[in-house]
This record gives C-alpha cells, sequence and structure tokens, in this order.
C-alpha cells in the first residue's frame, strides 16, 4: 500500500497536477486570508474556510480525476491487478496518496492563525474543529473522486462527474429547500458532507458527525473497491 | 503447475473464451497460438488474474486464481501485448516499483542490475520511459515481468511492433529464460512459436483446436493430409471432371477458384491419372500429393472458409 502511495504522491509532481493544486489553493488561500482576516482585522476564520469549500470543489477533482480512470486507459492496471496486492492495498494507496497531497495544502493554513494572533486573538479551539472538519470533508470528497474516476477511463469525464457531484453537494441546502418535501429534505441535508461541515463551524466535535465522515469516506472507498473487483467479473 | 479447467469468458452474449481446459507442466515452454481475436489475450488475462473467468477454474501452484489471488499471482510475471509502463518515470525507478509491489526478497539493487544487463536496458536506466523506442518499452516491459524471479512467465505477443533486429534479440532471450522457467508465450505467428516453444496450444474463435507438440501436430495433419491430390490441368472442365470422377480411387473433388483440382483418394491414382490425361488428349500442369507447410497447417486448423466448390 505504501508503495502505491509513494508511487503516486510522487506522479503528482511529475505532472503539473500537484502544482496547479499546491499553487491555486495557497495563491487563493492567501488572498482569503488576506481580504477576509487581514484586510477586515477579522480573528473569525468561518469565512475563510467557506470560500475554501468552493475551490475545492474545483480542485478535488484534479486530484482524484486520473488515479484509476488514467491506470485502466493506459493498462497500468494490468501491472498493478496482476501484481500479489489486493484491490484494497490499491484502493488504500491511491487515496492516501490524494489525501497526503490534501494535508500538505493544509499544513499551511495552520499558519494563518499564527499569523492573526501575533495581532489579535484567536480561539484556537474552533479553528481546530474547523481544520479536523476540512480534513474530514477533504477526505470524504477525495473518496467520491477516486469513486469516479473507477467508472471510467477518461479523465476528463471522471473530473466533471465528480465536479457536478461536489456542486450538489454544496448546494444541498438550497435542493432541500426548493424540493419541500420534508423528509427529502432531510434526507439530502444528511447526506451532504459540504452542509454537515457547518457543525464543526461553531466549534463543536459532535461524535456522531465524525463518525459519518469516516463512515462516507469507508464507503465509497469500498464503492471503488467493488468497482474495480466487478470489471474484472464483467 | 497450471491448470486452466472448463475456462468460459462472456462478454454479453459473446464468449471470448469458451469451455477451454489444459495443463502446463513445470519448466515447459508454451506457445498459444490463434489468429488476432482468437481469445489468447483473454486467456492469458484470466491465466494472470487481471479478468476473472465467467465459468471454470485456474490453479497456480495449486492456489485458486479466485480464492487465492495473490498466493497464485506470486508465481507469475506477466508481460501483457501493451507493455504497462508508467511513462512518466525513469526506468530504474519503474522497475524498483515493480520490484517493492511484487514483494521481492533478491537483493534489491543487484537483482534489478542483473536483468537490465539480461535484456539489454542497462544503458537507457536514467531516462524517462516515455522517450524510449518501442523495442526498448517491450523490453521494460519483459525486465518487470522477469522482477522477483517468477515461476512462470506469461508473455503476450512480446514481438508485436518491433523490427526485425529486436524480435530476433527478443526471441533469444526468451529461450534463454525458458531454460529455468515455465514460459507461456502467445503469438499469431506459428514461425515464432515454433522457433522458441516445445508444446503450442492452438486456440481459435475462444476454443482450443490442438493441442500437442509442433511435430505432433504437424504429423497428424500430415497423415490426415496424404490422401489429398493436388493437380491442374488445361483442358474442358467438365470433360476433366467427367475424367476424374471416372477414376477409382477418386472419393471427392474440389475446384479452387484459380482452377486448381484437390482430389481426396483412397489409393494413390498419380499413375492411373497420367494416363487418363493422355487417352482422353488433356494436359497436365501440375500433380503432387500435398504436404502443408507449418503455416498452412495453422491456416488449416483456423480458417474455415475456403475459396473452394465441391464437385
Amino acid at each position: 500500500m505504501f508503495k502505491i502511495l509513494n508511487r503516486e504522491f510522487n506522479a503528482y509532481f511529475t505532472s503539473p497536477v500537484g502544482y496547479i493544486f499546491l499553487g491555486f489553493t495557497l495563491i487563493l488561500s492567501g488572498w482569503f486570508f488576506s481580504s477576509m482576516n487581514l484586510f477586515y482585522q477579522s480573528a473569525d476564520m468561518y469565512g475563510f474556510f467557506s470560500n475554501l469549500q468552493i475551490i475545492f470543489i474545483f480542485l478535488v477533482p484534479l486530484l482524484t480525476m486520473r488515479l484509476i480512470a488514467e491506470d485502466r486507459r493506459t493498462k497500468v492496471d494490468q501491472l498493478l491487478l496482476t501484481s500479489p496486492l489486493s484491490i484494497t492495498e490499491i484502493v488504500l494507496g491511491k487515496f492516501l496518496a490524494a489525501f497526503s497531497l490534501f494535508l500538505v495544502a493544509m499544513a499551511v493554513m495552520c499558519f494563518y492563525p499564527l499569523i492573526i494572533n501575533i495581532y489579535g486573538k484567536v480561539n484556537f479551539e474552533v479553528f481546530i474543529s474547523m481544520l479536523i472538519g476540512f480534513v474530514l470533508l477533504g477526505a470524504a470528497l477525495i473518496s467520491v473522486g477516486l469513486f469516479i474516476s473507477s467508472l471510467t477511463e477518461s479523465q476528463i469525464t471522471s473530473a466533471i462527474v465528480s465536479f457536478v457531484i461536489m456542486l450538489v453537494f454544496w448546494l444541498s441546502e438550497w435542493l432541500a429547500s426548493v424540493i419541500g418535501v420534508k423528509f427529502i429534505s432531510k434526507a439530502i441535508l444528511w447526506f451532504s458532507v459540504i452542509y454537515r461541515y457547518k457543525e464543526f463551524t461553531i466549534g463543536v466535535l459532535d461524535f456522531s458527525t465524525l463518525i459519518f465522515y469516516i463512515s462516507f469516506t469507508a464507503l465509497f472507498l469500498f464503492f471503488t473497491i467493488q468497482s474495480i473487483d466487478n470489471k474484472r467479473w464483467n | 503447475m497450471i491448470e486452466f479447467t472448463d475456462v468460459t469468458k462472456e462478454y454479453g452474449q459473446k464468449k471470448a473464451v469458451n469451455n477451454i481446459s489444459f495443463k502446463i507442466n513445470k519448466g515447459e515452454i508454451i506457445g498459444l497460438l490463434g489468429p488476432n481475436g482468437a481469445g489468447k489475450s483473454t486467456t492469458m488475462n484470466i491465466l494472470t488474474g487481471y479478468i476473472a473467468p465467467t465459468y471454470g477454474t485456474v490453479t497456480v501452484n495449486g492456489y485458486s486464481m479466485i480464492n487465492e489471488p495473490q498466493k497464485a499471482r506470486k508465481a507469475i510475471g506477466y508481460l501483457p501485448e501493451n507493455p504497462p509502463l508508467y511513462m512518466e518515470m525513469t526506468v530504474i525507478d519503474y522497475l524498483k516499483f515493480v520490484y517493492d509491489i511484487k514483494g521481492c526478497t533478491e537483493p534489491k539493487d543487484t537483482h534489478i542490475d542483473e536483468i537490465m544487463k539480461l535484456v539489454k536496458i542497462k544503458d537507457v536506466e536514467k531516462r524517462l520511459i516515455k522517450n524510449l523506442s518501442k523495442g526498448y518499452k517491450q523490453r521494460i516491459g519483459l525486465a518487470g515481468a522477469m522482477i522477483g524471479n517468477p515461476e512462470i512467465l506469461i508473455l503476450d505477443e512480446p514481438t508485436v511492433g518491433l523490427d526485425p533486429q529486436q524480435i530476433t534479440e527478443i526471441r533469444d532471450i526468451i529461450k534463454k529464460l525458458g531454460r529455468e522457467r515455465t514460459v507461456i508465450v502467445s503469438s499469431h505467428i506459428l514461425s515464432e512459436i515454433s522457433e522458441i516453444c516445445q508444446r503450442i496450444i492452438i486456440i481459435n474463435k475462444g476454443q482450443i483446436i490442438a493441442n500437442s507438440s509442433i511435430a505432433n501436430i504437424k504429423q497428424n495433419i500430415a497423415q490426415a493430409q496424404d490422401n489429398t491430390v493436388v493437380a491442374e490441368f488445361i483442358g474442358d472442365r467438365e470433360q476433366i471432371v467427367f475424367m476424374l470422377k471416372n477414376i477409382e480411387g477418386v472419393e471427392k473433388i474440389k475446384i479452387s477458384k484459380n482452377g486448381q483440382y484437390t482430389l481426396i483418394i483412397t489409393e494413390d491414382i498419380r499413375e492411373k491419372l497420367f494416363h487418363e490425361c493422355v487417352k482422353n488428349n488433356i494436359t497436365i500442369l501440375t500433380m503432387y500429393i500435398k504436404q502443408l507447410t507449418l503455416e498452412e497447417i495453422f491456416l488449416q486448423l483456423t480458417t474455415n472458409e475456403r475459396n473452394e466448390t465441391n464437385v
């Protein structure tokens, strides 16, 4: 598993993908931080993370689009699937590679509250809660992107479909209000990883929400494993 | 060592492989032969566990490829038709990655170095794979298959797209490898297989149509063909057919589009045929008992359609 992680992580930097992801994340997060926190002299990072969500709806599909689709198109999956590695190890390795790059970007975010702290007072408990929530949200979105990548041979299709699904998650609150049927609206909001992130922004680390994110990620990783295995049988 | 039992692979309504069975023993060099689309690659993909059969079982060293795939795959080194290479990696990094995912126990650097020398890619070890020629890519794929010294090497059309010199080099490497390992090579070129392999399995339309040594297959076909005389005449076609039908020992007459007569005989009729032609004033241009070449045997086995008319 770690060999796959290592290779896939390095592969982000032998193509423009890793640089684009980190570059855009750093530039845009820096801009959000300057315009929302420094400019308004605010220590509240809710707006910062909310805007970052929108950026990741675009950037996560970029991160996951080639992970399995490209292997299938170039038939490199023949090397992996005929090696003694299990499909679970392959999928986890690829997931962790994307997640590691996401964590690198997140690590940079940790400097922002330290900068604010020089001039003002940051509520670190709320910040840590938001950061943990954002990391879990990232893992969930990456698992969805990875699953979509396992369904196609085209990176572009994978990226577009992942983006649309993530957009639906982002619009879930609006969708729930438009549908109007209470049961369906409730189900949409319950399932939306982006809507449920709100709980972290008030500094609440609810155990059931943590379990929800971990289960959501695990479920999509399971779907990815099944998707690859099904292709062997069909 | 390898048991392929009643294996069928269905893609919707189409059967890519239809109920095929064979055994391969340790140390054999087997040629999997068949025209394009016959089911060779599907067979190899099932054998390596890349795809699962719809029905049937595959065991490698006693391990089921379906129930214990990781143990079964440990014994196999696979070079698919298109070598599975990460183009953005250097040759050495790629081989190290393959070494790692195979969980090899040999000393890493020495082992990889030996293989690179054997397949002659040492001079390009630090170059990006995407910048190398097709011949080099094929050899890198072969090196990847050899890493970990697997007991079984499965090579799917290893010489496709190579120039004649590269083909000779790859063949020599396969011959060398076959001294110590079980090797299964697929090809649609019989002469290539006959040079390397001890036994051939001919597949056509997803079914095995021959499974024996080359000498045996040739002998069997030759025996069947001893009763065939090929002849060419100058003369009226109806008169020739009438004459042939009246020769004792001629069982069946087939006429090809180019005017060649193939006679299925129960006894040697050549002398009688000669005298009859003289008597009927028909000029005989050619007359011989048919001896099939290896390529003709292959075509005979794999081609159902013929440009011949039965009379």
